[in-house]
């Protein structure tokens, strides 16, 4: 890649100020660094893997609206979890976060517990039993 | 208390924490140097590993490696520390900082304040140098930033103690030892030729092999996940490659640079021609992540589509192949 093809894709409408070192070859070949703004592919890849997120988010949501799961998997996928990242955090093994997840079992947590849930995702106890708490 | 410490950007962390500690203690040592002798780039692919619910695939080495491999091969000798207790772990970078000793640390990006949102995955393996505290705020180096950043001593252990895999448990490290002066003609062809090794491997999953074993997974991934998973996948592909840090290509360029640095070095003038191979086959990764991201963006799954993708790779592997073997010979 040569120094002026460094991309410089940022778009008019994007806050964002970072910008990144690239290396690119000069008129004589040789190797120099240059700053790029952003770049096409990169950003839809990006923008792809958010979407990808907020998807599953959202159907945790409505699949704890229908009371199919505890609202433990919605703040999990809002926080780009899964399960081995969420049980690392809160200090359970995978299976007891599994079980966590179950409506009926959920219901039986101690306070102590829905802390430590709670506290990590940085909310409530009261936003943690009721995602629709305070809307 | 504030170090007198010059800060650098560079596209890689890992690299980039070495090089700049390296120019703290007064040797001018580059980037693309730091990556090629610690035999940086890599392809490897990791079917049953998941990563953000895609297979796991990564165009450098383990992280920490680079440091190892290049503290080895130059003959400096690095100081590392993990903690179980946070407050010890603070403790001891106060420690440093009070002997003027700028450390390099891992942390996790999901809750690193400055970081661009977008990039805020649960990616542990991150690295950024600590150069001075001022009352309860840390002076933070990290090397993929254009300029300095500040973290309060709560953000800090955040990301110092970020749970999940390749968990940080606060590791600090940074260089104690240094030679008289680096061997560098050494160390660059030991590095070549572990990156040569590492290419050629005879391994399904890394190296040349591992292009063309993720060649053959995604022809099948329309059919075997769907559409939509595929185009997941296919986007995983291309967010390694350009993830912050490769320097575009999948570290192909940052390769380039140090081939040509290692010529003047070496005074081997068939690594000069090796590099503008070397910068050929990056702008050949930056045409096919340009193929790819229009798949997904179209959320087309014409089979055919995924064919030409996956032919253009295996492209890539036989070219990759031939570049390795030549380089193997230049060096000999």
């Amino acid at each position: 890649m040569k120094k002026s093809d460094i991309p410089q894709d940022r778009g008019s409408d994007d806050p964002s100020n970072f910008n990144e070192l690239y290396y690119a070859t000069d008129t004589e070949g040789n190797y120099v660094t240059g700053k790029s703004t952003g770049w096409d592919p990169k950003k839809i890849a990006l923008d792809n893997a958010i979407e990808e997120i907020q998807e599953r988010a959202e159907k945790a949501k409505q699949r704890v609206l229908n009371k199919e799961t505890s609202p433990i998997e919605y703040y999990m996928e809002l926080n780009k979890m899964d399960i081995p990242i969420l049980a690392s955090y809160v200090g359970f093994w995978s299976w007891r976060v599994k079980r966590h997840l179950k409506v009926k079992v959920f219901h039986k947590l101690s306070e102590k517990k829905l802390k430590k849930y709670a506290d990590l995702f940085e909310i409530s106890i009261n936003q943690l039993k009721d995602i629709e708490y305070g809307n | 208390m504030e170090i007198n410490f010059t800060h650098h950007q560079t596209a890689h962390c890992e690299n980039g924490v070495v090089s700049n500690l390296m120019k703290f203690n007064g040797y001018d040592v580059s980037e693309p140097l730091v990556f090629g002798i610690g035999s940086g780039l890599l392809y490897c692919y990791i079917p049953f590993l998941k990563v953000n619910h895609a297979p796991a695939i990564t165009y450098r080495v383990m992280p920490g490696q680079i440091f190892n491999r290049f503290a080895k091969r130059v003959g400096i000798k690095i100081k590392r520390e993990k903690f179980k207790n946070p407050a010890q772990a603070q403790l001891r970078l106060d420690e440093n900082l009070k002997n003027d000793n700028p450390v390099g640390l891992q942390v996790g990006v999901f809750n690193l304040s400055y970081f661009p949102e977008e990039y805020r995955f649960h990616f542990n393996a991150h690295n950024l140098i600590v150069y001075g505290k001022q009352e309860d705020t840390y002076l933070i180096s990290d090397p993929i930033m254009e300029n300095v950043s500040t973290l309060t001593s709560k953000e800090l252990e955040k990301v110092r103690f970020a749970k999940g895999a390749f968990a940080p448990k606060g590791h600090i490290y940074y260089p104690v030892d240094f030679p008289k002066e680096l061997d560098l003609k050494k160390a660059i062809i030991k590095g070549i030729k572990h990156t040569c090794k590492d290419m050629l491997a005879p391994i399904p999953i890394v190296g040349v092999k591992g292009m063309r074993f993720t060649a053959k997974k995604i022809r099948k991934w329309p059919k075997k996940e769907g559409v939509k998973k595929a185009n997941h996948y296919l986007g995983q592909i291309v967010r390694m490659q350009e993830e912050i840090g490769t320097g575009g290509g999948g570290f192909r360029y940052i390769f380039a640079a140090f081939l040509q640095e290692a010529s003047v070095i070496l005074e081997n003038t068939k690594l000069y021609d090796l590099s503008n191979e070397m910068t050929v086959i990056g702008d050949t990764w930056r045409d096919f992540a340009v193929d790819a991201s229009r798949i997904y963006k179209n959320r087309s799954a014409k089979n055919d589509a995924y064919n030409d993708i996956a032919i253009q790779l295996e492209n890539i592997a036989d070219m990759e192949e031939v570049f390795f073997k030549k380089l193997k010979r230049a060096i000999r």
